[in-house]
Parts: structure tokens; sequence; C-alpha cells
């Protein structure tokens, strides 16, 4: 069974990573770096349970990266807020003020 | 190897289906609202995953913080952010492409990778009584400092998230 948890994790981090790299709206962005430690969460999970060493570890580890990822998507989301703001721009190919 | 054919798995599998299709649905909407529903329905699956694994206090964290609080937020972010212009934005084909292939070589790597490990039996550990207790009970012990300092991480996070997002910034 924990091999099918893992593959479960596997996949829902590539759909992750292909909505981060490919999509050009900053939420979904975000929202995709959202899925990516969703699958981390739930390895995290299934470790604490089928592991070599089952502990309740995993399950407190999981709740930190939730708490983490909720810093993370509400700093995000205020900086899409202001650069909507003070550029009028909403894609995630248009912050590139860095690079001129 | 996928283990016999039992309540667990027939959960897993439903689970399962559910994530993957409204992972697969949200890569293929055009509208940016919809896309966010789509995620909720995941993050949901996600937490019914969870829960076959015993872990129910972190399931519930997960509906209330993912399916619930995040999804909120993004709609607020689409409804700061215009969106008009990105729907009616040209499709970038090659980028796109380029994208999956990363992905697609990724999922092989990982999936040789589990393939080829030798992991333990699936014994699996005897649930505790009460999984919020003995969540808690590790928390105000073994990992005390690690929680205030989320604590302050999280404060920071959210008054600096004010600041940035303020009007006259």
């Amino acid at each position: 069974m924990l091999s099918a948890y893992l593959t479960m994790a596997a996949l829902l981090f590539c759909i992750g990573l292909y909505g981060a790299l490919a999509k050009r709206s900053t939420i979904i962005v975000l929202l995709s770096i959202e899925l990516m430690l969703g699958a981390v969460n739930l390895n995290l999970v299934a470790f604490a349970k089928y592991g070599a060493a089952p502990a309740l570890t995993g399950q407190i580890f999981a709740l930190f990266t939730i708490a983490v990822a909720a810093a993370e998507v509400a700093v995000g989301i205020a900086l899409a807020i202001a650069l909507f703001r003070a550029r009028g721009a909403s894609r995630a190919d248009e912050y590139n003020e860095m690079r001129r | 190897m996928w283990g016999t054919w039992s309540g667990e798995s027939a959960a897993f599998f439903a689970f399962a289906a559910l994530m993957l299709g409204g992972a697969g649905v949200m890569l293929s909407l055009k509208r940016i609202v919809h896309m966010v529903l789509a995620m909720a329905a995941v993050f949901l699956g996600l937490a019914g995953m969870f829960v076959l694994l015993e872990a129910e206090f972190v399931a519930l964290v997960q509906v209330l913080i993912y399916a619930g609080a995040v999804s909120i937020l993004m709609v607020f972010g689409i409804m700061m952010t215009g969106r008009k212009a990105l729907e009616q934005a040209p499709p970038r084909r090659l980028h796109e492409a380029a994208s999956g292939g990363v992905a697609l070589l990724l999922f092989a790597v990982l999936f040789y990778a589990i393939r080829s490990t030798e992991l333990p039996e699936p014994g699996g550990r005897p649930a505790a009584a009460d999984n919020t207790l003995a969540i808690g009970q590790q928390l105000y012990t073994a990992h005390v400092i690690a929680f205030e300092l989320i604590s302050v991480l999280l404060t920071v996070a959210f008054i600096g998230a004010i600041v940035i997002a303020r009007k006259e910034a």
C-alpha cells in the first residue's frame, strides 16, 4: 500500500510542477506550488503509518508544512496584489523588472 | 504489490480518481475561478487520503486550511488582480510542451525509484486511540520550540502580507 501512496504523491507533485512551469496566471502558479506541498504532506503521512519506523512525528511534520504553506500563500497573494496595483500585470511572465 | 482488494484500496482508488480528475480538469480549464474550484476538489481528496492513513487531525486541518482558507484567499486574489488580459493571452505551445516534458521526466525518475526501492512490509503502525490527543501531547512536549517558532513565523508573515498589500504602500 505504501508504494501506491508514494506513486500518487509523485503524480500530484508532477502535475503541480507542470502547472507551476506552464501556467501564466500568478494565482494558478501559487496554487500549483500548494499542490506540490500537498504531495509532500501525503508522503510524510504515508511514511508515518507504513514507513520503516512508523511514528507520529510524520503527521506533526505535515502540520508544520501546512502552517508554512499558509504563510507562503498569504505573502504570495499580497505580492500579486501589490504588483497588480503597481504595474497592472497579473501574468507571471510580465514580472521582468529585475531583468531590464 | 498493490495489496489485496480491501476496503482501504477501494477508498484509495476512489480518492485517487477524485484527485487526478480534479488536477486534470484544473490544467485543462480556461477560467481561473473554475481552476481554483477544481483544486479545492483535489485538496478534499487529499484530506480523504489522510483519513485512510489514520491521520484524522491532519485531515481536518487540511480541509480547514486548504479547501477553506487557501481556496477563498485565491478567489479574493483573482478578484483583486485582473483576469481579462490573462484569459485572452495567446498560448505558448513550445513552453507548455517543454514544461510537460520536464514533469513527465521527473515522474519517470520518481516512479522508477519507487518501484526499485525495497519498501517495508505493509504492517503499519497501530492507530493511537485518540489521534488528536497524541498529536497534542507530542506537540507540547517534544516539538514545543518548533511549535512556538511556527507561531512567530505565521504572525510575521501575516503582518508582512498586510503591509505589502496595503493600498497606500
